[in-house]
């Protein structure tokens, strides 16, 4: 271990991978921030205050703060729950759909009964989970028994569902004296009591980081969590290891489904007086960017989840103070997707490195012969 | 009851369900060469959107229709050319790129949409060029079968040579072969000297440039602007109606068709008392079914096929 007193110690290839995954990633955000630059250089009459807004604006305040975090909080749950399902390698996209029906279901409970504080929100996410992963099954069922590809089953099932929801609404809910589609009031026994004054920061985001170390434990540390991301790197050989494939792959997509439908649940218990949505609130897809942006690893998914609310706030204050449209946040975050998802992206720079290194241990290695020759091996 | 019955057996139901099998057929068609290069293209809805877009901005600034086509049609290959560098070049699951680009797509026609108009929603405010309608001369007196046939848009004819084309493209020409020899094993292609990687471009952006065309049919056929996600998940239905077919052009064309008569089946559903939204269900649900069906019918037999081997292996 002479080489060692000399400097730093030679990083591993573990290591360097690590380091490289994140500078990757910020990479990516990099230049998918300076494409959106340039974009609002091109539409802007005043680019640089739109720029400006976008960037700064959410740090600006304590309560815009607070907002970026309740903004997170949706995306945080529907990240675990894309992380999930992505992890056993289904592309399943119903997570969208859950989360409307996880919102739906938990003001259904909020209106419809009557009972204790405490109890009342308890129930509604739990019975909105469960209705969203009933959702996120029907993908996986038709993929284990059938075959049929779960992402498009899961895409069309997005749609049957927010029409199967307006029409619940509609019919079932509606509170004629609201003058628009949307639920009676949610009684204040069912909300989810905000933390902090003057903001929707809420017991439901706090209560969405908490799952990223129930989800992390559930995935990593359990035999079952150990099963998914088996089968979702080779799935012939967990077939071959005896692993049940079609109930791994199943109770994978009923993990997703229900975060995401508590998601839904927990955000229209905080930050919303009635239930409206008669469009797909799109958190779903979001999903996909904040798990993209955490490698499937739930405990990266709350920095995802923040990020994406911090550009998510930021644009929304642009959009306020200048005249470009918020939209041009999904420029943003197509490009980090594209980037991220990009298996060659910087890989050049990356060999070169671990060649580089590599040199280095082995003339370290020449010019120490007396250092055990297990010290370049034990690095590797 | 009887009405709805009455309405779907009349000639105006025929035709829209031709008309409204346009956009779905074109993105197929694009789903289908691209499948069978071995390439899922899920950036169909993009591409759709985004040239329904550039082909009205197209034609209402130069006021040419040629002009207006050419734009959607160069977004279309644009697109699916960023799809197959990503995918191809840079190694980015395919599934992935095509998500990305849709998420785009939706958001990206918006803040164009709005940065030109002034608008989130539609582009009313431009004047686009239509494709024009067809009256075929001799077809449209034949009683019935004219009012079907005849008088559709240029884009649906379109479509329908684009079937006999894409069929003969894919299963008697030389770059078909070398797309189906490509999809069937890309391993097996390479070894006899087919560069795998330029076949699958060469797929995608003719996958781009037919879904173009749907994306074009739909602000410049059935409708004369754009207007915000009017896609509504055609593109994922082309998925469906792809699979469905069996990896056939014809196949795809009466998978799409099916996928015709839902949606004008939608349409001719309103005003008959059901609730709307069930009536907006209609073509989802029919993709659905039909991916299960599919899914069934092929199960079936392969077990079929196995059953059969091993039969034939027992009696030597």
């Amino acid at each position: 271990m002479k080489h060692r007193t000399k400097d730093r110690p030679l990083p591993t290839n573990r290591q360097i991978e690590t380091r490289f995954t994140l500078i990757r990633t910020l990479v990516a955000v990099g230049i998918a921030l300076a494409g959106c630059l340039i974009l609002i250089l091109v539409v802007s009459e005043e680019p640089w205050d739109a720029f400006v807004a976008f960037l700064i604006g959410p740090l600006e305040s304590g309560k815009n703060i607070a907002t970026v975090f309740e903004t997170a909080a949706p995306l945080v749950y529907s990240g675990l729950a894309v992380s999930v399902m992505f992890s056993c390698n289904q592309f399943n996209m119903a997570g969208e759909g859950a989360l409307y029906i996880g919102g739906l279901v938990a003001s259904a409970v909020a209106v419809k009964l009557s009972l204790p504080i405490v109890v009342h929100p308890i129930l509604a996410l739990l019975l909105g989970g469960v209705a969203g992963a009933v959702v996120c099954a029907v993908p996986g069922i038709l993929k284990i028994k059938l075959g049929a590809t779960e992402i498009v089953s899961s895409l069309m099932l997005n749609y049957i569902v927010l029409y199967l929801g307006v029409y619940i609404l509609n019919y079932f809910l509606i509170d004629p004296a609201a003058g628009f589609p949307a639920t009676e009031r949610l009684p204040e026994s069912a909300q989810l009591p905000t933390l902090i004054p003057r903001t929707h920061f809420h017991v439901g985001t706090i209560l969405a980081f908490v799952l990223c170390a129930v989800v992390y434990l559930y995935l990593y540390k359990s035999k079952q969590g150990y099963a998914i991301r088996m089968v979702g790197q080779n799935e012939k050989f967990a077939r071959y290891s005896g692993i049940g494939v079609g109930g791994t792959i199943l109770s994978a997509q009923l993990a997703g489904g229900f975060l995401a439908g508590m998601g839904g649940a927990s955000e229209v218990l905080g930050s919303y007086t009635r239930f409206q949505w008669v469009a797909l609130p799109g958190y779903g897809f979001d999903g996909v960017i904040v798990a993209t942006l955490a490698g499937n690893n739930p405990l990266l998914v709350p920095l995802g989840a923040l990020f994406l609310g911090y550009l998510r706030v930021g644009a929304d204050i642009m959009s306020r103070r200048s005249d470009v449209a918020t939209e041009v946040l999904s420029i943003v975050q197509g490009t980090i997707i594209l980037l991220v998802a990009s298996k060659l992206f910087l890989q050049h720079i990356k060999h070169k490195y671990i060649v580089s290194v590599a040199e280095k241990r082995e003339s370290l290695a020449a010019a120490a012969p007396e250092a055990a020759p297990e010290g370049g091996e034990a690095n590797a | 009851m009887p009405e709805v019955l009455r309405s779907i057996f009349s000639v105006d139901f025929v035709y829209s369900a031709l008309r409204l099998t346009t956009p779905v057929l074109f993105a197929a068609l694009g789903s289908l060469v691209a499948d069978r290069a071995g390439v899922t293209n899920i950036g169909l809805e993009g591409i759709m959107l985004f040239s329904a877009l550039t082909g009205v901005l197209g034609s209402a600034y130069s006021g040419s229709l040629f002009v207006g086509m050419l734009c959607g049609l160069v977004t279309g290959l644009f697109i699916a050319l960023i799809m197959a560098y990503f995918s191809l070049q840079m190694k980015a699951d395919i599934i992935l790129t095509g998500v990305a680009m849709n998420l785009v797509a939706t958001g990206g026609t918006v803040f164009i949409l709005y940065s030109i108009c002034g608008d989130k929603s539609v582009s009313t405010s431009l004047s686009s060029l239509v494709f024009p309608t067809i009256e075929i001369p001799l077809i449209r007196d034949i009683p019935v079968l004219g009012d079907i046939l005849s008088g559709h848009n240029l884009l649906t004819y379109l479509s329908l040579v684009a079937v006999v084309v894409v069929w003969f493209f894919l299963e008697k020409s030389k770059p078909g072969l070398r797309i189906r020899s490509v999809g069937e094993n890309a391993h097996a292609a390479e070894s006899v000297g087919i560069h795998v990687r330029r076949v699958r471009y060469g797929a995608l952006l003719l996958s781009g440039a037919l879904a173009s065309f749907g994306g074009m049919f739909l602000s410049m056929g059935m409708l004369t602007y754009f207007s915000k996600n009017m896609t509504a998940g055609r593109g994922y239905i082309a998925l469906a109606a792809q699979a469905l077919g069996n990896g056939s052009a014809i196949g795809t064309f009466f998978a799409s068709l099916v996928f015709g008569c839902a949606e004008a089946l939608s349409v001719s559903l309103q005003g008959v008392g059901l609730p709307p939204q069930f009536v907006q269900m209609v073509p989802y649900v029919a993709t659905i079914l039909g991916l299960v069906l599919y899914a069934a019918l092929r199960k079936n037999t392969k077990k079929r096929v196995r059953k059969h081997k091993r039969r034939k292996r027992g009696s030597p």
